[in-house]
């Protein structure tokens, strides 16, 4: 068996005369968590319906686990969990008789159901919830049923449309330690529009935007993606400004306010131990000294209208 | 996994309180009329026996229940059929099944046979009242017998034709009046035309149900509900499929 646990290439997707999804590939790797990327409206949720077998692509070709989704579909949507942008859940059901019916449509074997119930819902934090009816819960709490009800038959592939939507901060601060802990063991597709879940839980990004990926990489080399090199420095008795645009290396000087200033420099050149001795030496009285780091959403915005131009 | 589906829909109908209500009113109506047919067959008896080859009772009891219950699982059948599909979209629980390594024919075979359990046990309870009567009398088991697979053939076409309609929407409620809406269509075509020979007759499930009302087996009647039956099934099984093809 490859490595892949998921290899989609070139799906196409129109509704009506409009398409949505343009030649789309993407590869996920079995110990792999992959965010998919993209603003309302770009595709995401169409990517991962094709991905599940609920919608056919018009074109290309889904191998789940090497098995192919259009020619062995029963075959493959066994190595696959899923959780829909609604929850799918019967609200008539208690938590435990949801999770074995969920288990069994997988194909589960009988002797196997048990332990992977439990197992489930213990990793959902599901315990004081398994015997009540769905239709109680809170939203939250069918979220997370939403999440066991796709992990619950093990399988190899997980795919999560928006799985931390409606939870509280120490909700879904769990539930993405549960997806990393998911992806040591398979591989997760999670489709997001929150940019700190990227940043937190997966290994890989993929920018979709009017059905196209634009861009791939690991995301922490999306967090430098078009980085400006540089720190903002403040000082307790500050110089002038020739001063500092004549230390080696510094392209450029701004003052942002009397005692802080933006110092941009050649990528290769870091001016700052220099600057450190120049301000002791000179007694400017060094109060701050702060890496430029771009955020993720910065990244992100500039990505996304970069392709629009 | 179609015995899974299946045993899902059957559990979920007892979940849910309209069910019990449904159940408790139809019986009613059922035992109410049964004991009036009773009466009334009592108490014109003592003529039937002047006649020279006098009806029993299960021809004159027993037909007209199974007549009534007909036209009671017409309109009943929709409010069952509706949630089938339409539900399951509803409530969003319908990507859990295409999600799942089950095919198109294997869901609406199981919803099928989950909805056809729950009235079948209902429909039970019409022999059973008349069996009651074998305590004083003889009955025409013959009669009974093709009266039951009439009126379980029967009550498949209707549930088919509710799956149909129902896979066809998002709200049950639209699926009920659509399916009452056909059947009552297809019942009109029946009553409403005048000529014995006219074609529309054809058409309609409660026409074909008539022989076996009467005690009359015949082949034509049987295969007509099952090419019905399956005609359904089979355009609920491609509306599925078209549902991953069109969203």
């Amino acid at each position: 068996m490859s490595n892949a646990t998921i290899s989609a290439r070139n799906l196409t997707r129109s509704f009506g005369k409009r398409r949505i999804i343009h030649d789309l590939s993407l590869e996920l790797k079995r110990g792999e968590v992959l965010g998919l990327l993209g603003q309302n409206g770009a595709g995401k949720s169409t990517t991962l319906q094709m991905l599940t077998g609920c919608l056919l692509p018009d074109s290309g070709e889904i191998d789940i686990c090497d098995i192919s989704l259009k020619k062995n579909p029963a075959q493959a949507k066994t190595h696959m969990g899923y959780l829909p942008e609604s929850p799918p859940l019967h609200r008539e059901l208690s938590v435990e008789t949801y999770l074995r019916f969920a288990a069994r449509l997988r194909g589960m074997h009988e002797d196997d159901i048990d332990s992977a119930m439990t197992d489930a819902i213990r990793r959902c934090g599901l315990e004081s919830a398994r015997r009540k009816l769905i239709a109680t819960l809170s939203k939250g709490y069918q979220q997370r049923v939403g999440i066991a009800q796709a992990i619950v038959h093990r399988p190899d592939v997980i795919i999560l449309d928006e799985p931390t939507v409606g939870l509280d901060p120490s909700q879904i601060r769990d539930i993405r330690q549960l997806i990393r802990e998911l992806g040591n063991t398979g591989s997760v597709i999670l489709s997001t529009h929150l940019l700190s879940e990227v940043e937190s839980v997966c290994d890989r990004v993929e920018i979709l935007q009017n059905g196209r990926l634009i861009y791939g990489d690991s995301s922490d080399h999306m967090q430098h993606y078009g980085e400006i090199p540089g720190f903002t420095i403040s000082f307790g008795n500050p110089p002038a400004l020739s001063e500092l645009e004549k230390i080696d290396g510094v392209e450029s000087v701004e003052q942002l306010s009397e005692t802080e200033f933006r110092i941009l420099h050649a990528p290769e050149r870091n001016p700052g131990s220099q600057l450190l001795t120049l301000a002791t030496e000179r007694g400017w009285r060094l109060t701050q000294l702060t890496p430029i780091h771009a955020t993720l959403e910065d990244v992100f915005v500039r990505i996304t209208s970069e392709n629009r131009s | 996994m179609i015995r899974l589906i299946a045993m899902r829909e059957f559990r979920s109908l007892f979940s849910i309180p309209s069910t019990w209500l449904f159940l408790a009113g139809l019986e009613f109506i059922l035992a109410w009329f049964f004991l009036s047919r009773l009466e009334a067959f009592l108490e014109i008896q003592p003529q039937l026996a002047l006649l020279a080859n006098p009806p029993g009772v299960t021809g004159t009891v027993g037909t007209s229940l199974f007549n009534t219950a007909s036209l009671l699982l017409m309109m009943l059948v929709p409010m069952f059929t509706m949630r089938l599909i339409a539900e399951e979209r509803r409530s969003h629980t319908l990507a859990l099944f295409l999600s799942s390594p089950v095919s198109d024919a294997q869901i609406v075979l199981g919803k099928f046979a989950g909805l056809m359990l729950f009235l079948l046990l209902l429909i039970a309870t019409l022999p059973l009242m008349l069996c009651t009567l074998s305590v004083g009398t003889h009955l025409d088991y013959g009669l009974l017998l093709s009266n039951c697979i009439g009126i379980a053939l029967l009550t498949s076409s209707f549930v088919a034709l509710g799956l149909y309609v129902s896979s066809l929407t998002t709200q049950p409620v639209i699926a009920a009046i659509g399916t009452l809406a056909a059947l009552i269509g297809l019942w009109l075509a029946d009553i409403g035309s005048p000529s014995a020979q006219a074609p529309w007759h054809q058409f309609s499930p409660l026409y074909h149900f008539q022989n076996f009302n009467a005690g009359l087996l015949d082949s034509r009647d049987a295969a007509f509900f099952l090419i019905f039956t399956v005609f359904f099934l089979m355009l609920a099984a491609r509306r599925l499929h078209n549902n991953r093809i069109y969203g």
